[in-house]
């Protein structure tokens, strides 16, 4: 059970109390494979040994291009309601914001919006909504989905935690796979940071991915908000999760993302802010422990960053993205989820990875195969 | 000297495969640097519909299309995907890719005999990508797939051929042609996969990674060509001594 490795990864991180010296850790960048501890002991490395980041960015670099090529999916994000009944403090659409006017697209609004960005070339669409069941319900979501369905190959979801069955019904309705984030693996603080709602139930959450994967879907992606709580930590906890869900479902293509707390209207800032050269190495950690994994980067990162994390691995972008509900047919000045720093088109976006000498892909699944 | 594979006479025995490419832009410009032609596209990486770069526009008209169901986590989907692909692309060789680890890629074996004997019957040439077991080569060939592709490492790895005492078997008791694939890192690897007797070898990381995947498209060609030509004429086998040029027991066999 995913609560008992949990368990057994907290042991391990409570029991590491100095950073590794400098031997053990290139010792480490070198190995073929790398256990937990080794994942935990990059993660914690003291920030100032550029010459073991080095090492590691070129060992991630070699490992992303041979299992991934030269490669970038690129995906844009399409926000269907901001309507949410939970009390998350981290968050732009939280009901502890100052209340603002809320919206959820009908059929013919998203039906435009993916038309639209099925004409700057998108193929692979994530479709997101906040967490309240009765103004996106599962029925409401499924419908979405058969209408992405018609111009997307790849359909990815980020909405709250459902049932088994409430699963199969978006499978059904053509969905490819499930983004979910667990936030904070802290159970203490998780429970401080959602004052209510649905969210609060931290087992419920921590277990979707598997009822996900049971359900049939094939792509998941899971990850933690760094910042919240300790960075280490979550980023440790959040890889034991990952390595779990990989020896138990073999088949599962499994995906990590790492956002950075970002402004979102909302009164908390981070209290263990990750700058850019902590926020690389964990992506290089990452990389090294679990090399087919997938790493996605979202918008939510600078340009700068973005780019040179490209052959270092990552393997999913966003392009383009906006992070108000619809925005894209037509323009919008609302409250978005959070605050985007990469705010290039996909063109732009495109030109670059070419520049860098990688190919940027837009197809990750055959359409009409759920 | 041509072979005949999956029903049509090539000269090339060298394969690319093009999901790692860094843009299929160079695809035609390899082709006729290295001479090949056959070439793999994954039916999942083909979008029909596509605004940016299809794959489809860039493969020369003489280049057979090998689909790969890569992605298929079961036989049916790998049916299914077969299906689609040879819709999109309108060539019925498929590579049939079962994986159901997404973390080392190795093929699953059972799944993937399914799927052959399934697409045989709808008359798809087959050409089965697997771990190197001889008893799954024979069922496969039985099943009717048009080759068998046997991996020598893990996709990707770059390791070589990492189990020539798996891959001899599979080349001397099947009588449909064997394709080594998955593992080739280096030229070397790709002539000794000939020498031990392929009929043709598969490579994409090694390509699509170097620093210039046109002229190591052309290296591997030249590799496999050499390769082939020497066990064409029969290689000499090691030797654990020296071994002087005129018998030293000469002497005894005078017939004078």
């Amino acid at each position: 059970m995913i609560q008992q490795e949990l368990r057994d990864a907290e042991a391990m991180f409570q029991s590491h109390r100095t950073p590794a010296v400098r031997e053990d850790l290139m010792s480490i960048v070198s190995k073929d494979f790398l256990d937990r501890m080794d994942y935990l002991k990059l993660l914690a490395a003291a920030d100032d040994d550029m010459e073991v980041l080095e090492r590691m960015a070129r060992r991630a670099h070699d490992i992303t291009e041979r299992y991934f090529g030269k490669v970038v999916l690129l995906y844009v994000p399409l926000y269907l309601s901001d309507f949410c009944t939970n009390g998350c403090v981290y968050c732009g659409y939280s009901t502890v914001n100052k209340p603002y006017k809320r919206k959820k697209l009908e059929h013919d609004e998203i039906r435009a919006e993916m038309a639209t960005l099925k004409k700057k070339g998108f193929d692979s669409i994530l479709l997101l909504t906040g967490g309240d069941r009765k103004q996106s319900s599962v029925q409401y979501i499924a419908d979405a989905v058969r209408i992405a369905s018609e111009f997307f190959s790849e359909i990815i979801l980020e909405i709250y935690a459902l049932t088994q069955n409430e699963y199969r019904t978006v499978l059904e309705a053509g969905a490819s796979g499930l983004t979910i984030y667990q936030e904070t693996y802290d159970r203490e603080l998780y429970d401080v940071v959602h004052l209510s709602g649905e969210k609060k139930n931290y087992d419920y959450r921590l277990e979707a991915p598997e009822r996900a994967i049971e359900a049939g879907l094939k792509h998941i992606n899971i990850g933690a908000l760094l910042g919240l709580g300790s960075a280490v930590r979550d980023m440790f906890l959040a890889g034991v999760h990952g390595d779990y869900l990989q020896r138990n479902y073999p088949e599962v293509e499994l995906c990590f993302s790492y956002p950075r707390i970002r402004p979102a209207g909302s009164v908390s800032g981070p209290s263990d802010p990750v700058d850019d050269i902590r926020f690389v190495r964990f992506i290089l950690a990452t990389r090294l422990f679990l090399p087919r994994a997938g790493i996605s980067i979202s918008t939510r990162e600078s340009a700068s960053i973005r780019d040179h994390l490209v052959g270092l691995g990552m393997t999913r972008m966003s392009a383009g993205s906006r992070t108000t509900v619809g925005g894209y047919a037509t323009d919008s000045v609302r409250q978005g989820q959070f605050d985007i720093d990469d705010g290039r088109s996909v063109n732009q976006i495109v030109d670059m990875l070419r520049t860098r000498g990688y190919r940027p892909e837009f197809t990750n699944w055959v359409k009409g195969i759920a | 000297m041509t072979y005949k594979i999956g029903g049509k006479d090539l000269k090339s025995r060298f394969f690319i495969g093009s999901g790692k490419l860094p843009s299929y832009a160079i695809i035609p410009e390899m082709v006729e640097k290295a001479g090949v032609e056959v070439i793999t596209v994954a039916v999942r990486r083909i979008n029909p519909e596509a605004k940016q770069e299809n794959i489809m526009d860039y493969i020369p008209g003489h280049c057979v299309v090998m689909v790969n169901t890569s992605g298929a986590r079961n036989a049916e989907e790998a049916v299914r995907i077969a299906r689609i692909g040879r819709e999109l692309t309108g060539s019925d060789w498929i590579k049939i890719e079962v994986e159901t680890d997404a973390k080392y890629l190795l093929p699953d074996n059972e799944e993937t005999l399914k799927a052959t004997g399934i697409l045989v019957a709808e008359g798809f040439r087959v050409f089965p990508y697997i771990s190197p077991d001889l008893v799954m080569a024979k069922k496969l060939e039985k099943a009717g797939a048009a080759a068998v592709m046997p991996l020598a490492a893990p996709i990707g790895t770059n390791k070589g051929i990492t189990c020539a005492a798996l891959l001899r078997p599979i080349i001397n008791e099947v009588g449909i042609p064997v394709i080594v694939d998955a593992g080739i890192g280096r030229p070397s690897h790709a002539a000794e996969a000939m020498e031990l007797g392929a009929d043709a070898v598969l490579a994409n990381t090694a390509i699509a990674t170097a620093s210039d995947p046109v002229a190591m498209a052309v290296a591997m060609a030249k590799a496999v060509e050499a390769g082939r030509m020497a066990f064409e004429m029969g290689l000499l086998a090691e030797k654990e001594f020296a071994d002087a040029s005129s018998p030293l027991t000469g002497f005894l066999r005078r017939t004078e």
